[in-house]
This record gives structure tokens, C-alpha cells and sequence, in this order.
């Protein structure tokens, strides 16, 4: 049952072969059991689940279940949900219980799908590892010594490891993806704008995107069909027809140009993430698909650009944590700076300081011309080079990560390392394209590894099409990590 | 040579949306703290802000109605420090492209001393949409601090004028000026006690000819009186460091009123980098043409026009036209007392003289103060006038048709303003016994009356005292009650004593 797709649970469900307290049930008695060696929670609240998988239950029976009715989902712990405790996985928001539903929650309660617990994730979604959770680092599944990624390792490692039946994360510079990719699941960014950021606790505004992470490309269109859709309390929420993102699935893939970025297979990417990269490829011309080659000349500017954004916006959006109104206050203070002092410094990690004081040195007095409206045009440059490459082809390839799931403390000591990861997810934000990640294949530590597809504009439809016509032909994605 | 004054106004006008400017909780005044501060206004983690179209159809109008550029597409920007009524730890304000451009105010300077009234026009420099903050409350809180934020995203218009103004008159004209502009064009309460109109006062001296001299900013000033107070006080505090040989620092200080002195709150050296940068929470505000004509389509007609109006048509003098159109609710008033009698003149004595008058007497409570609710900073709202306009109006044609008398109609307007019945102006007339006597046969026979009865009186007058003919009037006057015709009993009185 724990392998079963989305769609299969539901028409278990719907045939009531399962009671979705049932369903409910025996994934948190797994989680009870598997939970604690991998750290994928923050939050668990079995009353609340299956309070909710009772009202399932009564939809269910009177025939108005939608796709998703009874199926337990996790939530990133970003995503504000009423009377969830909601950390952002942080010690600032240790206490903080929302008293409001984001937008997405709202979606998912309406769909009738259960909120089986609220996943981990590095604080404020500042890391690629998941070792800057206030509530200590997720292991991955496949290798308990090593990383599931981040920011959204706690969603990655649940899906992985079959504790939830699909889940929430959110990606502002690749923390679907490459988590989806350490941890040998499938992940998808929407479009920037097409899932509301109402209740997701803000990291950088202009890169946040939310989006689903699951076992297969079908799994996510399903998830789709609930996150996406127009929200007129964020004004970047875009107005656009309701869509079924399961349309184009079963489309074959004759004829469909896939863009290969040099850039992409330069230098860098590890010589077994390249063997698994090259396979995948090689797979799909047996497909039907035609290989182009493309240059994305200014994704090597990725890293640093977004290094100087996101954290600016970064500095300006967790303002709001002062120890005033919520969250975390120092137990003693002087004075009100020291009050202010004392709790931030006190109740946000290395990282998130790290990130506020180089977002508010790039937006200073003097310096602000230098970095963030210099950043702010070569973004735009970024993003030309995709209108560009899309003029020849229908979709971009390349590895999400240059290397698979490193181990707990590698790159600890070193900031710019752990950036790097993100070389290859970092430009789809910001340019503000659909990107997703699939497994294909494992590298030399028997870790997985993952492709990365990359959509035009709303072209999240063609992407899953692209990619469960892969699963179809190909089983990584069905593979699960053993001895766990 | 004497030091020239440099003042410039930076003025926070509450614009009079129901709801705040990115969220939908409520702006009325005074209400239980934090009963107005919902999720956004909290700024509880997660929450976005959502623009109010009301707050940039009141932009909109103000820049029209100061001829000024309106940007077809501005933007919002994060202005960043940390206070405690400031929930995000930012301020949504807009900074490099603000939504009204360059404009121009037109002000009149009141007469003072040798020096006559005269005109001035004041540039605008910008007006920009931005949110309030919330309120720290330092009382009743045994040593902490109180925060209510129902103030916090109400929409606020900061509207920044050019270093124009020459003296605290021309500041407090212009002050004037604008505060009764946004409340005629119905974007502002203009209620100063509330907060809803403070100004900002930025004060240099330098000699003629000579670059600007360094400036300190007077913040939050919220009456007319005060900040004339502050910019004379600032003025001569300035002008005394110079001449002693000093030099200005560059400085935000604030004016106490009890005092009468301005203090230093903070100096360039401690000014916050405030870290600008465009909001990525809200798209650039677009504002097309064709909603542009939508809501100049709403505006009504503008003060100034206004007079120019009263002078070109009506012939009022330029003083009155502007005594006139002080209130929007004035102005109509006047216009439908003129169109009532169709005497623009008498009707603009009327207003000026005993409606304004009665205004603010009648509106004064049991201790003599004007009560709040009425009087504004001495411009009262249209509700405070009692006598309908088409009383007064009535009231007027009864004095130019000879019905009353100039004392009678002034005894009828009393009356009229306490009645229960302000509308039936000639029955009032009729029951106060106002009417005059014009009916010549009356006249003369009251005159016959009384030459009879004083022979001796009319002999001593035609043998030369003139000075008898007021003994007549008087007397004639007494017979008929007071209510003679004045003019027609001294033509009678004159023909029959001279016999």
C-alpha cells in the first residue's frame, strides 16, 4: 500500500477497500516507528490527522471525494497552518501555533486530504542539507549518514522513505529539486506565481515558489491539480485558467526538442551524476526526442546574483521576527536594542545571520548600485538566455546537483561549497521557470541521482508529460531505499 | 543684509479609505486597542500585502488636483528599521518613483501689519502612497511599553513640498491651503487632533544670494498654531547660533508645546540607513489613462477655480471669493444662498459676516469652547449651519422687496438659526412682526398724528431746529412699532414739516 500511486490510494479509498482513518493510521504508526532515526518531522500530531481522516471518511461515503480525499500529505513546516505548530525550523518560531491557514493548506483542507504532520526543513529554507534545522538535520534514507538536501530534506526524506504519501515543499533557489534529486524522488517548481505564497513564511519573495514533491510525475500533477491556482491575497499570484495538470501525460514524446545547455556539462558535475545524466538522455531518444545543443552563457553568474538577492530580500523578510508580537524573546534584556539584539542573535542560526547581515550589507547606503541593481540586470540577462535557448527547443536537460548526497558535516565549514550545490537550480528562479527534478540512476555510493527538466513559462503539463513517459519506460523512480 | 527663511512642508495626510492600504482590517478612529489588527497588520509570518485601489484613487485626485504629474507606473519600496509599532520591521512606502510627480499649489498669504495679502505659488515636489505605523503607548504600563497597532497600514499620503515658503505665514497658508484641498477633493478627514493632517517642517536661514543654509526638520506637528510656533522659534534659534558665530548641524528635532522650544531628537550622524529597495511582495503600480479620466471625472470644482469663478462672474472681490471657498461645505452654501435670491453679493455678506459668525458661536459648548465635532480648526463643516441656504436666500430677497429691514432681518436670522421651523421664513416674518410699514396712507397718517400732537415741536423745527427731525423719526418710529419703512418715513416726515 505504502508503493501505491496517488491515483491508486484514491480509488482504494473511493471503493472504500480502505478507510482513509485506516490509511492514516498505518502511515503513523510507520512514522512512530520510522521517524525518529530519520528526523523527517518537525510536527506530528496523530489526533489532528486523523480527526481529519475521519471527516474523509464521511466525504468519501457520500460520494463527493475529490482526487485527493483521504490521501495523508505532509506539509513543509513553512506553510502556516491553523493550529499547527509552525517553526520554519527555527528556533524563532518554536512556539509560534498559526492561527491562519496559508493558502496552499486552505487547498489541500478543501480537497479533503489529510495534513499528516508538518516536515522539517533548514531554517527559514536557508540551506541545502537540512543541517541548519533548529530541530536538528534530517537523515537520508537511502544513507543515514548522509544528507537528504534541503531546504525542503525533511519533505524529500518523508516521501522517500514512504512516510506520507506525497508532501509539500518550497523552492527559492533548488530546495525541491535537489533534496528530490539526494533522495531519489520527483519534484516540481511551479512557474513563479502560479501557486499562491499566502501563509508560506517568506524567505526571498521574488524566488519562492511552492510546489509538490512525490514518488512519480503522475503523483505530482495530481498534487498539482490542488496547489496551483490564482490567490488574491498575493498580489505575484497570477490570474490563469484553472488547469488538469494530468491532460498531457500519456502524450508520446515524437518529435520533442530537448535543449542541452553546455554550460551544464562543462566542469563541475561529478563523472558518475554525468554517467546517470547521459543514460537518461540516451533514453529518451529512444523516446522519440531530438538532442539540441544550447547556451545559457550567463548561468554561470547564477550563484553569486542569487547570493546577493536572495539574501537582501532575505534581511528586509525576517525583520518581522523581533521578539515583539511572537516567537522567540530573549529571557533577559536591558533595553529594547538589546531586546531586539539578544533574541535575534539568540533565536536564528549561523546561516540565517550569515545570510541577514550580506542581505543588509548589499541593500546599505553606498553599495546598494553596486550589488543588488547590478544583480538585479544580470538577472534579467538570466532570464533572456532561456527566451533565447526556447527558441530552439521545447525543454532543457541537465543533472539538478552536481554530485549525489554528500555526508552530515561535509560542507559544514564551508559556506561557498554548500552554495555550489545549487549551480544548476539556482537560474530557473531566477528567471522564474517551472523546473523539476526525476531520478535516473544512482552513483557510486548506491546514492540517487537526478535529472533535472526544466519548462518553459506554464509549461508545467509538457514537463510532466516528459517525465512520466520516463517512468513509464523506466523503474528508478519506484525504487525504495532498503533497510530502513 | 537680513537672513532669508527656507522652509519646506513634508505632510502626512491620512487618506479616508474604510479599510487600511494592504489589508482589509478597518481605519476607523479609536477603537479598543488592537481590535483593528488582523493578520497583516500583525504581520504574522507568511502574510502579504494586498494594494487598495481606494487609497490610489485619492492619490490620483490630489495629483490632479495640483496639476502634477501622475506616473503611469510607480513603485513600492521597503523602507527598513526596527521599532516597535512597526510590525514588519518595514515601512511599504514608495521611494525613487513615487506616484504624484511635480505639481503646484496655489496660496493665499494673509495681510499682516504694513504688509496687504498677497499670492504665492508653492511646487510640490512628489506625493507618494505609503502605510502608517502602529502607536507605542509608554503610559499605564509600569516601565514597559504598550503597542497598539489598529494605526498600523492606515494609508498615508506624504505629500513634500519645495523649499518655497519665505516665512511661517506663507508655511501656515500653505498648510491651510492643502489641509482644505483634501478634504474639498474627499481624500481627508483633515482631522488634525487624530492625526489624519501632520506636518513636517523643514527650516534653514542663509543670506540672499548665498547657497541654502544647513536645515533641521520640526517633526510631527499637528496644528496650524504650533507649527507657526516651531518654524518662528526654530528661525530665531537658528539665526542666534549663526550670528553668535556656530554652525547648523543637520538634525530631526521635535517642538514641545509647553516649552515653546524645539529639542534635538537626532543628528545626521545617528540618521538610519534606511535600505531601500523595491517591495517583491507587490507588482509596480500601473495606472492607466482611462482610469486617470475616471476619476477626474469625480472631482469636483476646485477651490481655486472656484474664485476665479465668484470674481469673473459674480463679482465678489478676490478677498471675499477666498473667505468663500475656505470649506467646500461653505462654498456650497454660499452658491446656493445666491442662487436662492439671486444676490451674489448680499449673499456673500450674509455668509461671511453672520453665518461664520453664528458657526462658530453657535457651535461652541457649555464652557465656551467650540465643540470638537464641528469646529475644525476653525473651519466648520456644512452640518454646523443651522438656516437652510434657501432660508437665507428667502431671507435676502425680503430685505431687497422692502418686506424687513436691514435690524429686522438680522433679529430674523437669530431667530431662524434656534428655530424648529427654518424653512418658513415668511410666516417667522410675520410672527416676530417684522414686516414694514410701506403703505404711504399708514405712514402719513402716523406723521399727521404726530405733528397734531407736538405743534409746538413743529413750530420751533420750521422756524430752524433742524435738529427736531430726529425728535419725529423717533416718535414715528414708536408709533409704528419700529416697523415703518426707515427710507419712506423720512420722505414723508421731510415734505409735510416743511408744510
Amino acid at each position: 500500500m505504502f508503493e501505491s500511486s496517488l491515483k491508486q490510494m484514491g480509488d482504494a479509498l473511493r471503493a472504500r477497500k480502505i478507510s482513509s482513518v485506516e490509511l492514516t493510521q498505518s502511515y503513523l504508526d510507520r512514522m512512530a516507528r520510522l521517524n525518529p532515526q530519520l528526523n523527517a518531522y518537525i510536527s506530528i500530531d496523530a489526533e489532528k490527522s486523523l480527526a481529519q481522516a475521519k471527516a474523509a471518511d464521511a466525504r468519501l461515503a457520500a460520494g463527493s471525494a475529490d482526487a485527493l480525499t483521504g490521501i495523508p500529505i505532509a506539509q513543509k513546516d513553512i506553510f502556516c497552518a491553523k493550529d499547527w505548530l509552525t517553526t520554519c525550523g527555527s528556533k524563532m518560531l518554536h512556539n509560534f501555533v498559526s492561527p491562519y491557514d496559508a493558502h496552499i493548506i486552505s487547498q489541500f483542507n478543501n480537497a479533503g486530504a489529510i495534513n499528516l504532520g508538518k516536515t522539517n526543513m533548514d531554517e527559514f529554507a536557508m540551506g541545502s542539507s537540512n543541517e541548519t534545522s533548529y530541530y536538528g538535520p534530517v537523515k537520508n534514507p537511502w544513507d543515514t549518514a548522509r544528507v537528504p538536501g534541503g531546504s525542503s530534506g525533511g519533505t524529500a526524506a518523508a516521501v522517500a522513505a514512504r512516510l506520507c504519501a506525497a508532501a509539500t515543499g518550497t523552492d527559492t533557489g533548488g530546495s525541491i529539486r535537489q533534496p528530490a534529486a539526494l533522495c531519489g524522488i520527483s519534484g516540481l517548481k511551479p512557474t513563479y506565481g502560479v501557486c499562491s505564497r499566502y501563509g508560506m513564511i517568506a524567505f526571498a519573495s521574488s524566488l519562492d515558489q511552492a510546489g509538490p514533491m512525490g514518488r512519480s510525475a503522475e503523483d505530482l500533477a495530481l498534487m498539482m491539480n490542488v496547489m496551483a491556482g490564482f490567490d488574491e491575497r498575493d498580489s505575484t499570484s497570477l490570474q490563469r485558467d484553472k488547469e488538469d495538470y494530468t491532460r498531457d501525460l500519456n502524450k508520446p514524446l515524437t518529435g520533442l526538442r530537448i535543449g542541452l545547455p553546455k554550460e551544464f556539462f562543462a566542469e563541475g558535475m561529478g563523472a558518475d551524476v554525468a554517467k546517470a545524466i547521459e543514460a537518461a538522455i540516451a533514453e529518451y531518444k529512444k523516446l522519440g526526442a531530438t538532442i539540441v545543443d544550447i547556451s545559457l552563457p550567463n548561468s554561470k553568474l547564477s550563484v553569486p546574483v542569487y547570493y546577493v538577492l536572495a539574501p537582501a530580500e532575505a534581511s528586509s523578510n525576517l525583520s518581522r521576527f523581533d521578539g515583539v508580537r511572537y516567537g522567540y524573546r530573549a529571557p533577559e534584556y536591558s533595553d529594547l536594542a538589546d531586546m531586539y539584539e539578544k533574541s535575534r542573535a539568540q533565536g536564528f542560526g549561523a546561516e540565517v545571520q550569515r545570510r541577514i547581515m550580506i542581505g543588509t550589507y548589499v541593500l546599505s547606503h553606498g553599495y546598494y548600485d553596486a550589488y543588488y541593481i547590478k544583480a538585479q540586470k544580470i538577472r534579467r540577462l538570466i532570464a533572456q538566455d532561456f527566451v533565447e535557448a526556447y527558441k530552439q527547443c521545447d525543454v532543457i536537460m541537465g543533472p539538478t546537483s552536481p554530485s549525489t548526497a554528500f555526508k552530515l558535516g561535509e560542507k559544514g565549514d564551508d559556506p561557498v561549497q554548500m552554495y555550489l550545490s545549487d549551480i544548476y537550480t539556482i537560474a530557473v528562479n531566477l528567471a522564474g521557470l517551472p523546473g523539476m527534478s526525476i531520478p535516473c540512476g544512482f552513483g557510486d555510493n548506491d546514492m540517487p541521482v537526478g535529472l533535472q527538466i526544466i519548462g518553459n513559462y506554464f509549461d508545467e503539463a509538457r514537463m510532466l508529460n516528459v517525465a512520466h513517459q520516463y517512468q513509464l519506460a523506466t523503474d528508478w523512480h519506484s525504487r525504495a531505499p532498503q533497510g530502513i | 543684509m537680513s537672513w532669508e527663511i527656507v522652509i519646506g512642508l513634508e505632510v502626512h495626510v491620512q487618506l479616508s479609505t474604510q479599510s487600511k492600504i494592504f489589508c482589509g482590517a478597518s481605519t476607523a478612529f479609536g477603537a479598543e486597542p488592537n481590535t483593528q489588527a488582523d493578520a497583516v497588520s500583525l504581520a504574522l509570518p507568511g502574510v502579504l500585502p494586498v494594494l487598495n485601489k481606494g487609497a490610489v484613487e485619492r492619490a490620483i485626485k490630489f495629483g490632479l488636483a495640483t496639476g502634477a504629474h501622475i506616473a503611469p507606473r510607480s513603485v513600492f519600496a521597503r523602507k527598513n528599521y526596527f521599532y516597535p509599532d512597526l510590525p514588519k520591521g518595514y515601512q511599504i512606502s514608495q521611494f525613487e518613483l513615487p506616484v504624484v510627480g511635480q505639481g503646484a499649489l496655489t496660496i493665499q498669504v494673509p495681510a499682516q501689519g504694513k504688509q496687504p495679502a498677497y499670492e504665492k505659488v508653492v511646487r510640490l515636489t512628489r506625493a507618494h502612497l505609503e502605510e502608517d505605523a502602529g502607536k507605542s503607548l509608554h503610559e499605564d504600563f509600569h516601565g514597559m511599553t504598550g503597542i497598539d497597532l489598529n494605526r498600523a497600514g492606515t494609508p498615508l499620503l506624504e505629500i513634500v513640498s519645495e523649499p518655497d515658503m519665505r516665512s511661517a505665514a506663507e508655511a501656515v497658508a500653505y498648510a491651510k491651503t492643502l489641509h482644505t484641498l483634501v478634504q474639498w477633493i474627499g481624500i481627508c478627514d483633515g482631522n488634525m487632533q487624530e492625526g489624519s493632517f501632520r506636518c513636517d517642517a523643514n527650516v534653514s536661514v542663509h543670506k540672499p544670494g548665498t547657497p541654502f543654509g544647513t536645515r533641521r526638520e520640526i517633526k510631527n506637528l499637528n496644528s496650524f498654531r504650533f507649527l507657526e510656533q516651531a518654524i518662528n522659534y526654530e528661525v530665531q534659534h537658528q539665526i542666534a547660533v549663526l550670528e553668535d558665530g556656530g554652525s547648523i548641524q543637520q538634525a530631526t528635532v521635535l517642538f514641545d508645546p509647553d516649552t515653546g522650544e524645539t529639542r534635538v531628537m537626532r543628528t545626521k550622524e545617528d540618521a538610519h540607513d534606511y535600505r531601500y529597495f523595491p517591495d517583491p511582495d507587490l507588482l509596480p503600480l500601473e495606472i492607466s489613462e482611462e482610469w486617470k479620466q475616471q476619476v477626474a471625472a469625480t472631482l469636483p470644482e476646485l477651490p481655486h477655480t472656484k474664485q476665479e469663478r465668484y470674481v469673473r462672474d459674480l463679482g465678489l472681490s478676490a478677498y471675499d471669493a477666498n473667505v468663500l471657498t475656505q470649506s467646500k461645505g461653505i462654498a456650497e452654501y454660499f452658491e446656493a444662498t445666491a442662487q436662492a435670491c439671486n444676490q451674489p453679493k448680499l449673499a456673500a455678506n450674509w455668509v461671511i459676516n453672520d453665518v461664520r459668525r453664528f458657526m462658530t458661536e453657535g457651535a461652541k459648548d457649555e464652557n465656551g469652547e467650540p465643540a470638537a465635532s464641528e469646529v475644525r480648526d476653525g473651519v466648520p463643516g456644512r452640518d454646523a449651519i443651522r438656516v437652510p441656504a434657501e432660508s437665507l436666500g428667502k431671507l435676502i430677497s425680503r430685505i431687497t422687496d422692502s418686506t424687513i429691514s436691514n435690524a429686522g432681518a438680522k433679529k430674523l436670522f437669530s431667530a431662524l438659526w434656534t428655530a424648529q421651523d427654518t424653512t418658513n421664513v415668511d410666516l417667522l416674518i410675520e410672527q416676530m412682526g417684522l414686516k414694514q410699514v410701506s403703505d404711504s396712507g399708514a405712514i402719513e397718517k402716523i406723521v399727521d398724528e404726530i405733528m397734531a400732537a407736538n405743534t409746538d415741536k413743529v413750530a420751533e423745527y420750521r422756524s430752524g431746529k433742524d435738529k427736531l427731525f430726529g425728535f419725529f423719526v423717533g416718535q414715528a418710529m414708536k408709533a409704528s412699532k419700529g416697523q415703518a419703512n426707515p427710507a419712506q418715513l423720512n420722505e414723508i416726515l421731510k415734505a409735510k414739516l416743511a408744510g
